[in-house]
């Protein structure tokens, strides 16, 4: 067994303790470190990405334990698909914290970004279902801290019905393991696999309900429509870095939908008939539609990105709910995209907001910024990306799902709501452009004094954004050529997603290797914990128990 | 037993879910915890129910209660207790910023200029 595997999330974690322990109060050590942390996450990303891409399913089991007495963290195509994009993404992200200076603005942002990206890591390669409810809780602290660095009274007051809505998310979590627990008394994930699959559809209701709050828990990470309502405004009111990383963070409830309804509650299931094609497509369809609408209403670019980000999940989760090998491949190809697209449209508004010297991210009339050319240009592309126009991968990631879409029952709804909802969003966001771009010189050019008095703002600003670093552009750059790549590549990776499907909807390598690969032997006891399908766990785990918990009971 | 832990749970949850749907903060956290009680009785629950039933193996016992969701509870305290604590942090910090402990977003245009204002500067927190 290699350590590899635990390392994405073990780095992380002690780099956050050394950071808030030791280099508290030096930035620099702490955006070196920090950079440099992210850096060596994305070669352990790319390792573990060419060692799961032949198909292996590699697996770690915490303390040796065997599953599913212990926890395990496996990686198979997915969750290592799932860790490079994360991987990739922060390094850019910090790059843009640190030019644009938001690191500086507030207290601890490296080592809660750190914590984040533990939490978010470890959420993806995790085996274990009460596991991922630590780790969403690792995540979900670690945002509560970042969306509200450097304060005001605005993301102060988001922030808190940002938490309130997670914890009462997380609440809903521990209800559906609860009841999982209750029906198979397992909560480890391919264990289940094998539980679910042999109980009685007769009775089944305890385990549909504990499907359906899943669901709901997930839709809640996911923004999925009558769940949403905690996005747009954090998302908007966060810091701009923050806000960009959270893009990953609507993927983690997307990636939890993909692993648990492939893995525990596959389509051909009797007991959770119906949930996919009945349920989750119309709301994906809705959500889809609202965040369109969502992205032509909105009074300002900050949360017009937050719409757009509603609506890319409603387009992705229609096409997971089609729940097909193409259907996914097709949602996680749009997930790739995705990312990057609307991360480097939160770090371009951020772009935008720092050098208008009026109106900030808002539609209103501003004199021209400076070295608008560059970033209007770079508006352009993210935007053709995210609305799905051609050339870019948005434009492809919807031709795949739309092609997807074909066989189901609602192709003619589906059809409708993404190109009716593209074309809505494709207004909204040439609106944004022509308001904040063009309109600016045919109403301000005439007037020099506003111009210079434009400038002088400028310079104002200029001192306190770190506004002439090069870092924030080299930043989005890095999205926006990563966006121009997974076009170009589209051929190769569409091959890689289909091939992750595959994976996924043929789980027996995954539970085979989760439940057989046998763990630490125990000195008393003659059974080996390797036998792990064997239907009586405490009596397996029973030689242990006494060991460790003796000197207890001799108190009593 | 059965009927008293269920109840328990059940009107846990519904006073929860009413606090929840208040408008200002204090409330809100109530029902928060509320619920986090709530669900921590049913997962001890969802091991089944036993009486005078030891969770560790020792001589001469023969029955058993589950121990892993007890496990599992403790996980689940620990963690609402911290997370009560950061909401509690921030409604404070919200309250003491914005004059007021409402959980919705303030209307008026005056306070979104100045919002508009304060998150470019940001200010060190």
């Amino acid at each position: 067994m290699t350590h590899w595997l635990v390392l994405p999330i073990v780095l992380p974690a002690m780099l956050a303790a050394f950071l808030v322990l030791a280099a508290r109060y030096h930035l620099l050590i702490q955006r070196v470190f920090s950079l440099a942390g992210t850096l060596v996450l994305l070669g352990l990303a790319l390792g573990l990405f060419w060692e799961a891409s032949d198909g292996t399913v590699s697996l770690y089991q915490l303390g040796n334990w065997a599953a599913p007495f212990g926890i395990v963290l496996v990686a198979d195509r997915l969750s290592t698909l799932m860790v490079l994009i994360t991987c990739t993404l922060a390094p850019l992200v910090l790059l843009y914290a640190i030019g644009s200076g938001w690191d500086n603005r507030g207290r601890h942002f490296h080592p809660l970004f750190q914590f984040q990206l533990m939490g978010i890591l470890g959420a993806f390669l995790t085996g274990d279902a009460f596991n991922l409810f630590v780790f969403f809780e690792v995540l979900l602290i670690a945002s509560y801290g970042l969306m509200i660095h450097a304060g005001g009274q605005r993301r102060l007051r988001a922030g808190t019905q940002y938490v309130l809505y997670n914890l009462m998310g997380s609440t809903l979590f521990l209800f559906a393991l609860g009841t999982i627990y209750a029906e198979t008394g397992t909560l480890n994930m391919a264990d289940l696999a094998v539980r679910v699959a042999t109980l009685d559809a007769g009775d089944g209701a305890g385990i549909r309900v504990a499907a359906v709050l899943l669901l709901m828990v997930f839709a809640v990470k996911a923004a999925i429509l009558p769940l949403h309502f905690w996005l747009p405004a954090s998302y908007a009111e966060a810091p701009a870095p923050v806000a960009a990383l959270f893009a990953i963070m609507t993927k983690v409830g997307a990636y939890c939908i993909i692993r648990f309804y492939t893995l525990i509650f596959p389509p051909e299931l009797e007991i959770t008939q119906g949930l996919f094609d009945q349920w989750l497509m119309p709301a994906a369809l809705l959500t889809l539609a609202l965040g369109m609408i969502g992205v032509l209403g909105a009074g300002r670019a900050d949360r017009m990105v937050a719409f757009a980000v509603i609506g890319s999940m409603g387009m992705l989760l229609a096409a997971v709910s089609v729940f097909t090998p193409a259907g996914i491949s097709a949602a996680l190809y749009y997930a790739i995209h995705s990312t990057f697209a609307t991360a480097a449209l939160f770090l371009l508004v951020d772009v935008i907001t720092s050098r208008r010297s009026v109106a900030e991210a808002s539609f209103d009339h501003a004199p021209p910024m400076r070295g608008g050319a560059v970033v209007a240009g770079m508006f352009f592309l993210a935007a053709i990306a995210m609305t799905g126009l051609p050339p870019l991968s948005g434009f492809l990631g919807k031709l795949l799902i739309l092609d997807a879409a074909r066989g189901t029952a609602l192709v003619w709804w589906v059809w409708a709501t993404i190109l009716g909802g593209s074309l809505i969003a494709v207004v909204g966001f040439s609106r944004a452009g022509s308001q904040i771009f063009w309109k600016a010189h045919q109403t301000f050019e005439v007037t020099d004094a506003e111009k210079t008095g434009a400038e002088d703002a400028e310079a104002n600003q200029g001192a306190t954004l770190a506004a002439n670093s090069p870092l924030p552009m080299v930043a989005i750059g890095g999205l926006l050529s990563l966006i121009v790549a997974l076009t170009a590549a589209a051929g190769p990776v569409t091959r890689y997603l289909e091939v992750t499907s595959d994976q996924l909807f043929n789980p027996k390598d995954y539970i085979a290797i989760v439940l057989t690969t046998p763990g630490k032997k125990i000195k008393s006891g003659d059974d080996g914990h390797g036998k792990g399908t064997e239907p009586e766990p405490r009596a397996a785990l029973a030689p242990d128990e006494t060991g460790s918990e003796d000197p207890a009971q001799k108190d009593h | 037993m059965e009927l008293l832990v269920a109840t328990a749970v059940g009107a846990l949850t519904a006073a929860g879910i009413y606090m929840i749907l208040r408008l200002r903060t204090f409330p809100v956290i109530i029902g928060t915890s509320l619920i986090s009680y709530a669900v921590n009785i049913f997962l001890f629950a969802s091991g089944r129910l036993m009486l005078d039933a030891p969770p560790i193996l020792r001589e001469g016992v023969d029955v058993y209660t589950d121990p892993l969701p007890q496990a599992l509870v403790l996980t689940a305290i620990v963690i609402s207790f911290g997370m009560t604590a950061v909401v509690v942090m921030m409604a404070v910090g919200s309250y003491l910023s914005a004059g007021d402990d409402m959980v919705n977003e303030p209307v008026d245009p005056a306070a979104v200029q100045h919002a508009a204002s304060a998150k470019r500067g940001g200010g060190q927190a």
